[in-house]
């Protein structure tokens, strides 16, 4: 009997699969068919303050739309007693998951300004989320703001989350920091316990035929997943067992799941793999772990954890800069430049 | 000073009571929806907020007196609305209704009936105008006093809280004297009046309704357990019999109102009689009258009797039955003469009713024994503040010194300047009432989108609600709908505040828009030594340099102390975009001292938070942050010694400007309307065309400018503006060189026209800065995407520029019109529009179909208007948007009703076909002396397009020409035809309106004008909603959509108006939207115009009351078709196997959930009420697929019209417009 038993920010999973942000985490008939197909936790797309506060605005801009203007009419809508905001839709969507489901519901907030961190991370726990996992992404496009400035504001609203709220915290990390090891250990520091590597955005587009900038987001890739795994094995040995660390991007299969591991992971994040073949093929993903690791005798999912990170994998420099120098070979070998080779026959570079 | 009687608000009864500040609407309905188990509505200016009210109430499920929420239902009109009335009081249900003007006159059949059956019933009326030469929105007795002759009681407010304390006298007396009662009150000042009044609980409701009297109303009521008939058909043997039959209940009415005025009086302390004297006992003089200009005229006698002088007023609250024995008693013995006012004109009536009801009760009274007075009094009538117009003390003073007069007018008019039959008193400018001690007056100038009204709405409930001071409150509006200016008038004191008329002396003036300085009259509403608050964008250092000299001067004149603040600054800063409200308000505070300023910005935030807490946390915070920041911007201003400016008020006309234009129009536009003699206004309401052009209101911040190097002559930003401000126009090479070099052109690409040169350009005082013309446009810079062909720009820095460049456009020719087709988008915008400039909303989506059909055919159309938006921004004086062309033709407008506009127009049809048949009799007649040639070119001329009717006015031209020298025994036929001989060119008669008259009120009308087979062009603008009385639900309002009356959402489908009319096989029928498909929407309107029988367009059309950004009102109508929610088709019928029915939009191809996420009005439900939202979206789509469905099999099935040669020659007489060759046999 393998067991595939995990911890995750303290809480008890079944297995180390679960379903990150996507819609199918956001409505209780698609999470439930998650849970069904084996995810051992869910977490919420992402509360958005900015959308929060759009939707309040343009709702109110709306409404306000030329009334009081014409003596005929005040305004144009009946006087509604009750509006709910994004905000208030999405406690009731935690709140109705949180009924369905006997899995741990994570929920997921990015705010944009510090009280506005605070006060819906209190609103998720209170309306039952059994962690909190703190989205925090912006572009750093301001010219008079350094890297260090930043950070620092990062680390306060990471701070000020872990003072006000008692659920375990998770911080998920865009990879673009300048120095991931010290800030990684930096936001543990300031209170989260745990790290979710990394994010995934919007990115500009031009549509050539409109001829407009457009924001357009791809589903991942399989390969996507090295850069996560380079960091957890990083950082596994580095922050040592007392912070959990998920692995997110890229997570298509059970192999992935058990590279995540290996690394150091104790979950891994599925998303795309399953926006493209449905919840149900969560439920093959964790087949394809359990097949694997009895394949390779392995008999439980602590066996497995940090096998292969930067502290255990033998040689440390593989997950550094000489791992890059072996990639640029492994390109230039002329053998997948020939016609018909398919580029899942490349060599591994390892 | 003589004994006065205190005001009811004076005497302070014992027990606890709720104070609050309201306008007279809320305050009836407040009353009337406890006491009411069915309310049957329509919505009508001003009443629409009642009704509104009691929606708002049901939807939130607030019960009545009886534990029940009301069945509150929208009917199709007021005359629907009284139907359902008296049905649900034929159950014995207790019932009510609101309404105002027009919509009292359509309830009076049903009101006969009530009240001849002797069913207690009330009717809350907003009293209003009922239209004549003219429509008005607002205040007069014309229309309750119509009401006189059904057997009705009528109850008569005179403020707001009478208005709420009356309101259950009627609603408790008409249920024990079983008499129905029409409890009204003034529109706009009392139904629109915000006022700090004590408020009814329901102990004090349930008092004074008597259950033995609710029970014994239900054993009347029908039920087959105990059937009646009621209603039968009376014979001359026992009609007359019946109707005295029922006298004793009219007479028991004066006795039982004031057994309940009494009862209320005790409960309440506030006593009322049915009249009220106030005033000196030993009185010579007394005014009488009713309504809100009691409290005027009390101010004018308290201030007289000051003075020494011995007058007094009687305000008469029960006008029907008429309570003459209390009136005579209520008078002083002393009494020598009296004035009765009516707010109200019987033209050709000895007086007005009130008026010949006093003579009557006087004469009555002194036919006895002991007559009460030693003579009898004069008695003189006359008429004051119809349509609102104001009554202040300065013209009701005359009136008593016209009572002291030895031979006084007989009657007299009181407030204008009548020199044609010379009625008028004189106005008595020096005599002002001092204001109580302690009052604060104060008057606000502003934009309708800069939150003023509400700001000041705000401050009454704070000052009136939280503090022991009574508050009132007054709102005036400009009658345009875009860039409307409001003028806030308030009061706030110790005493109940009786002025019942706009502020002129005001303690503190603000002016929330610092270009209205120089359009507005400012610094004169302010008393000597008052504040003046500016919101400038000039800081105090700078300010003085730019204020209008007329400014500077009353500044220094009157010694005002002067405030800025850049208000706009502050709200940027904060993210509240336009929105000045909560800059403006802590200012107010601060200046006025009403308040402490720290318990001020207390309360305007509590105040914040009640009014926009439920809109979320974000909305609270920036007017928070705003409210935090205003006072750090608020600055006094060193006033300089002296006048330094240059800038004059901007209000020239060009040289050019016709008479009436400088001598009326000018004075409207200045605000000076109210001195205008009565000679100065046309006698039959007929005012000339193309004047919003004179207006020049430069409202818009930002507009568009053209460049020509991105263009590519596209013309979709000429079609698409909803204001004609954007214009194209195409002319030879040679005028293109000729042409200043600051006045850009580029080569017109097309394969029509070569050699020609383009131009797009702003009008750039006439634009609203929608934006509309700039999301449409499909040209963007190579370099630089964002750029588009045109752009909006700052005003402030184009203007000067624009502004020669649009006198120039002018002056150049337009385009013959017969050189570009007109069915393409450049052919129709090289026409020009006849009209231009109008009020509606920046971004309406009514308007761009107007303007497009009169630049088709702008020169040959009659237009009946129904009433509506489009009446409204049509021909809402000051000017109207109708405009003639430089031969002087355009459309000819009018307007008659909201519910009869088809058969008025159908009207005008018949009228053109009649004189166009005589016409031609005449011409066969005439023939041997006007030349056989000339007759039977002008007969036989088909006029099917440009050159044919330029043909046929030249053709009536020679023919008019011959006219003149006939021998002397065709003369008098040669007159007739001269007269009726301008019909001989074709003219298209087009019957306008909003789908509130089409689906709903007019709907019976325009079925019946539509099945006539008459040649008349039916346009829907069909924004889905009635949208010129605020968004109710209308029967075009689709499933799903929150509206008025359908708060949670209409539950059910949008009526298939297009189904019904092309179920009559001979109506052509076209859905069509601008926005989607320009091409389609000129060829419907083109095939409507030539189709010789009815014909029905309905226009999608865009409205602010859809919640969506009104800039892209366009290119929004896009996805309505592309998600076929608004399919486009035609129904061209013909006689032969033929398909009429063309579906002209493609499949659907996204979602309706994608098309409407976007808009408010659906959006909103799904934030209300979630699942319910989803499911109404789940039975649009299902509505729209269903359609699509039938449409698609619609386009393919063949049919034919039998009999349609025989209609289009016999009924139309336009049998040349047929669409058969002549001759054909059918």
């Amino acid at each position: 009997m393998i067991d595939l038993t995990t911890r995750y920010l303290g809480l008890e999973l079944s297995s180390p699969v679960v379903a990150s942000s996507s819609p199918l985490t956001g409505a209780p008939e698609t999470a439930a068919a998650l849970e069904e197909a084996g995810a051992a936790a869910i977490v919420m797309p992402s509360l958005f303050e900015e959308e929060i506060v759009h939707e309040e605005l343009e709702m109110h801009h709306s409404l306000e739309q030329g009334a009081e203007q014409h003596l005929e009419a005040s305004g144009y809508f009946p006087n509604l007693e009750d509006l709910p905001t994004v905000g208030d839709r999405y406690l009731a969507t935690l709140e109705s998951l949180k009924r369905r489901l006997s899995i741990p519901v994570i929920a997921s907030l990015n705010a944009s300004h510090p009280g506005g961190w605070v006060s819906y991370a209190r609103l998720l726990e209170d309306a039952g989320a059994d962690a909190l996992e703190l989205n925090v992404y912006r572009v750093a496009a301001d010219p008079d703001r350094t890297a260090h400035e930043l950070e620092q504001d990062d680390l306060e609203i990471v701070a000020s989350v872990r003072s006000s709220v008692r659920i375990p915290l998770a911080v998920k990390l865009s990879p673009y920091y300048t120095a991931m090891a010290a800030f990684a250990r930096q936001v543990v520091d300031a209170g989260a316990d745990g790290l979710v590597l990394f994010n995934r955005f919007y990115q500009p587009d031009v549509d050539l035929e409109t001829l407009e900038v457009v924001p357009r987001i791809e589903l991942s890739r399989p390969w996507e997943l090295r850069l996560p795994l380079r960091w957890l094995a990083i950082l596994r040995p580095q922050l040592g067992t007392g912070t959990s660390l998920a692995a997110t991007s890229g997570v298509h299969s059970g192999y992935d799941v058990v590279k995540a591991l290996m690394v150091g992971a104790d979950v891994a994040m599925v998303t795309s793999a399953l926006l493209q073949h449905g919840a149900g093929h969560l439920h093959s993903i964790v087949a394809g772990l359990r097949t694997w690791m009895a394949e390779h005798d392995y008999t439980s999912v602590d066996q497995l954890r940090g096998s292969a990170t930067q502290a255990t994998a033998g040689d440390p420099a593989t997950f550094e800069r000489a791992n890059y120098v072996a990639a640029l070979h492994s390109w230039t070998t002329p053998a997948h430049l020939l016609a018909g080779h398919h580029r899942g026959s490349r060599r591994s570079p390892a | 000073m003589t004994a006065v009687d205190p005001s009811p608000l004076e005497t302070r009864p014992s027990r606890r009571t709720r104070w609050a500040c309201i306008d007279g609407n809320e305050a009836a309905a407040r009353v009337a929806y406890p006491l009411s188990e069915v309310i049957a509505l329509y919505p009508i200016t001003p009443a629409s907020p009642m009704g509104e009210h009691c929606d708002d109430w049901a939807a939130a499920g607030r019960p009545n007196l009886w534990g029940v929420v009301p069945d509150v239902v929208e009917m199709q009109s007021e005359g629907g609305a009284a139907g359902a009335l008296h049905g649900a009081l034929q159950q014995g249900a207790l019932a009510t209704t609101f309404t105002s003007s027009q919509g009292l006159l359509l309830m009076i059949p049903n009101m006969f009936k009530i009240a001849g059956e002797l069913t207690p019933a009330v009717i809350h009326v907003a009293a209003r105008t009922v239209a004549t030469h003219a429509l008005s929105i607002f205040g007069d007795h014309s229309d309750v006093m119509h009401a006189r002759a059904t057997g009705w009681a009528m109850l008569g407010a005179g403020s707001v809280q009478e208005a709420h304390d009356l309101a259950l006298v009627a609603h408790a007396a008409t249920l024990r004297s079983r008499v129905p009662f029409l409890h009204f009150f003034d529109g706009f000042r009392t139904s629109h009046e915000i006022s700090k009044i004590q408020l009814l609980d329901d102990e004090d409701l349930a008092a004074l309704i008597r259950e033995d009297d609710v029970a014994a109303f239900r054993r009347r009521g029908l039920s087959p357990e105990a059937p009646v008939v009621r209603g039968t058909a009376q014979n001359p043997d026992v009609f007359f019999q019946a109707r005295e039959a029922a006298n004793p209940f009219h007479d028991a009415v004066p006795a039982i109102v004031q057994e309940v005025m009494d009862e209320l009086a005790e409960r309440t302390g506030r006593r009322y009689s049915l009249v009220e004297y106030h005033g000196a006992p030993d009185a010579d003089r007394v005014v009488v009258l009713m309504g809100s200009a009691v409290g005027a005229a009390q101010e004018t006698v308290d201030c007289l009797l000051e003075q020494g002088e011995r007058v007094g007023v009687l305000q008469v609250r029960l006008f029907q039955p008429f309570p003459a024995q209390a009136l005579v008693a209520a008078l002083p013995p002393t009494v020598r003469s009296i004035a009765v006012l009516d707010r109200t004109k019987e033209p050709g009536a000895v007086g007005e009713p009130l008026y010949l009801s006093v003579v009557a009760a006087l004469a009555e009274a002194m036919d006895v024994d002991a007559p009460p007075f030693a003579r009898v009094p004069r008695v003189i009538g006359g008429r004051y503040g119809l349509s609102s117009k104001e009554v202040t003390p300065s013209m009701l003073k005359p009136v008593f010194d016209e009572l002291a007069r030895e031979r006084p007018k007989r009657h007299v008019t009181v407030g204008i300047y009548d020199d044609v039959t010379h009625l008028s008193l004189p106005i008595d400018e020096d005599f002002r009432v001092p204001r109580p001690a302690g009052e604060v007056q104060a008057v606000f100038i502003g934009l309708g989108a800069d939150g003023t009204v509400g700001a000041n709405k705000s401050s009454i409930k704070i000052i009136g609600e939280r503090t022991d001071r009574f508050a009132q409150g007054y709102f005036v509006y400009d009658s345009k709908k875009s860039g409307s200016v409001t003028v806030s008038h308030l009061r706030f004191g110790p005493e109940p505040i009786r002025a019942t008329y706009l502020i002129d002396q005001a303690d503190l003036v603000a002016c929330h828009q610092f270009g209205l300085l120089e359009r507005m009259k400012v610094v004169e509403l302010a008393r000597p030594g008052a504040t003046l608050l500016l919101n400038s964008p000039y800081c105090p250092d700078e300010v003085w340099d730019h204020l209008p000299r007329t400014v500077q001067q009353g500044i220094l004149d009157k010694g005002l102390e002067l405030w800025v603040v850049d208000a706009y600054a502050v709200a940027e800063q904060v993210g509240m975009g336009n929105r000045i409200n909560t800059v403006m308000q802590p200012c107010f505070f601060q200046l006025s001292g009403v308040l402490p300023p720290e318990d001020a910005i207390a309360e305007i935030k509590a105040s914040v938070e009640r009014t926009y807490g439920r809109r979320g946390r974000s909305v609270v915070e920036r007017n928070f942050a705003a409210i935090d920041a205003s006072l750090a911007a608020l600055h006094r201003v060193e006033v300089p010694g002296e006048v330094t400016s240059d800038l004059t008020f901007h209000h020239e006309l060009p040289p050019d400007a016709p008479d009436f234009v400088r001598q009326v129009t000018a004075a409207l536009l200045a605000g000076e309307g109210d001195r205008l003699p009565v000679s100065a206004l046309p006698v039959d309401g007929t005012f000339p065309s193309g004047t919003a052009k004179y207006e020049k209101r430069a409202i818009a911040t930002h507009i568009p400018i053209w460049d020509p190097e991105i263009c590519i002559d596209c013309a979709k930003c000429a079609i698409a503006c909803p204001h004609a401000a954007i214009r194209m126009k195409v002319f030879p090479e040679a005028v293109a060189a000729a042409s200043p070099e600051w006045f850009p052109t580029k080569p017109f690409r097309s394969k029509d026209l070569a050699d020609h040169h383009l131009t797009i350009q702003v009008a750039p005082d006439d634009c609203t800065g929608c934006g509309v013309c700039v999301d449409v446009c499909p040209a963007k810079s190579k370099s630089e995407l964002g750029r588009k062909a045109i752009n909006m720009e700052p005003a402030l820095e184009h203007r000067d520029a624009e502004r020669p460049r649009w006198e120039h456009f002018q002056t150049i020719e337009p385009l013959d019109r017969s050189l570009l087709p007109h069915s393409s988008i450049k052919g129709s915008q090289v026409l020009e529009p006849l009209f231009e400039f109008s009020g509606a909303c920046a971004g309406c989506g009514e308007t761009p179909y107007l303007k497009l059909l009169t630049q088709l055919f702008g020169d040959r159309i009659l237009v009946a208007n129904a009433t509506g938006c489009s009446s409204i921004y049509g021909a809402n004086l000051p000017t109207t948007p109708w405009s003639v062309d430089a031969d002087g033709r355009g459309p000819a407008w009018a307007n008659s009703l909201f519910e009869d506009n088809a058969e008025f127009g159908l009207g005008m049809r018949l009228g053109v076909d009649a004189q166009r048949a005589m016409a031609e009799a005449l011409l066969e007649r005439l023939a041997p002396h006007v030349g056989d040639e000339l007759v039977r070119a002008l007969l036989d001329n088909p006029q099917e397009d440009e050159a044919q009717i330029a043909e046929q006015r030249r053709l009536v031209a020679a023919l008019t020409e011959r006219l003149r020298d006939v021998p002397a025994d065709l003369a008098e036929d040669a007159r007739r035809l001269a007269a009726t001989a301008r019909n001989l060119v074709r003219q298209g008669v087009w019957l306008v309106g909003g789908d509130g008259w089409a689906y709903d009120i007019g709907f019976g009308g325009l079925d019946h004008v539509l099945s006539s087979g008459r040649n008349v062009n039916v346009l829907v603008l069909d924004t889905e909603v009635y949208s010129n009385t605020g968004g109710q639900a209308s029967k075009a309002t689709q499933r799903g959509a929150v509206a008025k009356f359908a708060a949670a959402g209409k539950p059910t489908g949008k009526k298939d108006l297009g189904a019904i009319a092309r179920a009559y096989g001979n109506v052509y029928v076209a859905q069509i939207a601008l926005g989607a498909n320009e091409v389609q929407a000129t060829k419907a309107l083109l095939e409507a115009d030539a189709w010789p029988g009815p014909s029905l367009v309905i226009a999608y059309s865009t409205c602010i009351a859809h919640g969506i950004d009104m800039s892209t009102s366009m290119s929004h109508q896009k996805d309505a078709v592309r998600s076929g929610y608004w399919p486009l088709y035609r129904f061209q019928p013909g006689d032969d196997d033929g398909v009429p029915f063309n579906l002209d939009s493609k499949a659907p191809s996204i979602p309706v959930r994608d098309f409407v996420a976007g808009e408010t009005r659906f959006a909103v439900l799904r934030r209300t009420h979630p699942e319910r939202a989803q499911h109404l979206q789940h039975l649009l789509q299902a509505d729209v697929d269903e359609r699509w469905r039938y449409y698609e099999q619609l386009a393919a099935v063949a049919r034919s019209v039998p009999d349609l040669t025989e209609t289009e020659v016999e009924v139309s007489g336009d049998g040349a417009l047929g669409p058969r060759d002549e001759g054909e046999e059918p």
